[in-house]
């Protein structure tokens, strides 16, 4: 019964210290040991958060800045441990929480390729079967040699978007970051999303772009201040979402 | 058992990871100078043409072979310091990545590490191309050097652990090591016969300089051509594995917390 769930998450919390936070070397350290500063001052970025997902379904996170979403999508990236719950994931998670947040500058486009392949833990054999097709979905053949720092943010985008993608994760994590490229791009990243949802892929999508969530989801959950407002079915979710913002306007 | 099996598992699967960021870290070193790895064995050379000028008017006595005597005690203490140094940097270095995917984080340490040694092994051509210079005296022990290399290694990456971690909760630990470093270059016999010491300091780092016990290994296998003393080649061993399991149990027990100081 338990086993259909792709990803569970249990009553999650997620807790950072903002005292201690900015303690960060050994003198202010000591000196608010003296004083007794170092109390615990205690921010809950997430509280009580349930959620079930099976597999397939596509799920959007919506919420304003700083709700907790991205935290959120850490917890089930398993880069956060929770501070009480439990988040259990069945499955190979792609996180595209910024695009080329693992590429190195001074590399060639060839180069992170590998590399970046290789951080999202895959072999090398399976990136030498794959790499036809990132380049081809990337539209990159010119500058395969050139060192990224030369790219623009949009090619960037390109190529970190096709490397998550075209190694067909079980989980997809996208985090606002089709923002970046031009309208042709995000039609055929869009495209590419619904090609791996109707392949079986299940996606979590943050945006505050309401139409797309509503466009490439099919359930959504609405976050505020750490806390879970709503989850369901996509449109009464949205709706309600859209109708608070305008309620909050006037 | 499964916890350890587990983390052979994820050892393995990130194993491309670790090889990736290995040549990542060769390629970039040398990318867009002319000599590219020819440097690995030119500097060495070079440095060790200064002090041979420098200091081995200095310390003639005891020492029948300066360069050579220079470069094996030099060689070990450089791979110490830049391997040791750039694990430190290693967890805040890659800060963005860890705060984006799961990677294990310790694969960052590892690298470090690792591509130190390969530059450290480049270096001992500098060594070799010395001793043939020399006329120095090869012997079947001279063949015992990688077990050296297998101990320092074991041991910086211990040290290496421990040290990524403090930083991330302490960035002082970037200065205070470097302060440490300099002294331990002075209380490690590399420029100086041991012997020119007082007798107390002699046993002080005989006894509780652990790289001292490496240096030392590995100057009977190459400078002297004989086996190590005994004590010296085990407690080598012992000391490496310990300070592995200081640096790994350490690491392991903040490397949740990384997150929020990073």
């Amino acid at each position: 019964m338990e086993e259909k769930y792709i990803i569970e998450v249990n009553d999650l919390t997620i807790r950072f210290n903002l005292a201690s936070e900015k303690v960060d070397n050994l003198k202010e350290y000591v000196i608010k040991l003296v004083k007794r500063e170092l109390m615990f001052q205690e921010f809950l970025a997430l509280q009580h958060i349930n959620l079930k997902i099976k597999k397939g379904e596509a799920w959007g996170l919506i919420g304003t800045n700083g709700s907790g979403k991205s935290t959120l999508l850490k917890a089930i990236s398993g880069i956060m441990k929770p501070y009480k719950g439990e988040v259990i994931v069945r499955g190979e998670i792609a996180p595209l929480i910024e695009l080329g947040a693992g590429f190195d500058m001074n590399l060639t486009a060839r180069e992170n390729i590998y590399l970046n392949g290789t951080v999202l833990g895959h072999s090398k054999k399976y990136m030498d079967e794959h790499f036809d097709e990132i380049v081809e979905f990337a539209d990159l053949h010119k500058f395969l040699d050139s060192p990224i720092k030369n790219f623009s943010s949009g090619m960037k985008a390109r190529l970190g978007f096709s490397v998550a993608t075209m190694v067909d994760p079980d989980i997809l994590v996208v985090d606002e970051i089709l923002s970046v490229g031009d309208a042709r791009f995000r039609k055929k990243c869009n495209k590419r999303m619904e090609e791996m949802l109707s392949g079986g892929t299940t996606l979590l999508y943050v945006s505050h772009n309401i139409d797309s969530v509503k466009k490439l989801c099919d359930h959504a959950i609405w976050i505020d201040k750490g806390k879970m407002v709503m989850s369901g079915e996509v449109e009464p979710v949205c709706d309600a979402y859209t109708e608070a913002i305008e309620h909050e306007k006037k | 058992m499964d916890v350890l099996k587990s983390s052979f598992q994820t050892f393995y699967k990130y194993k491309d990871l670790v090889i990736q960021l290995v040549s990542r870290d060769l390629k970039l070193k040398y990318r867009r100078s002319f000599l590219g790895y020819v440097w690995s064995v030119l500097n060495p050379l070079l440095v060790m043409l200064v002090m041979t000028i420098v200091f081995s008017t200095m310390f003639n006595k005891g020492i029948h072979n300066f360069p050579v005597y220079l470069l094996t005690g030099r060689t070990l203490f450089e791979f110490m310091t830049t391997s040791t140094n750039a694990a430190m940097r290693s967890i805040v270095a890659n800060a963005p990545l860890i705060k984006k995917t799961y990677v294990p984080k310790y694969i960052f340490t590892l690298a470090k590490v690792t591509s130190c040694m390969v530059d450290f092994v480049l270096s001992l051509g500098a060594l070799l191309i010395v001793m043939i210079a020399t006329r120095a005296k090869f012997t079947p022990y001279f063949f015992m050097f990688p077990l050296v290399i297998i101990q320092i290694y074991i041991f910086c990456l211990g040290l290496g652990l421990f040290l990524a971690q403090a930083n991330v909760f302490f960035r002082d630990i970037q200065y205070i090591y470097k302060a440490v470093t300099t002294a331990w270059m002075y209380l490690s016999a590399i420029f100086y016969p041991l012997s020119s010491l007082p007798d107390k300091l002699q046993y002080f780092i005989r006894t509780f300089n652990p790289l001292y016990y490496y240096i030392d290994q590995f100057r009977d296998f190459v400078y002297d051509g004989q086996m190590a003393d005994p004590r010296v080649f085990i407690m080598g061993w012992v000391i490496a594995f310990v300070t592995l399991a200081i640096g790994i149990i350490t690491f392991k027990r903040s490397q949740d917390r990384f997150i929020l100081y990073i």
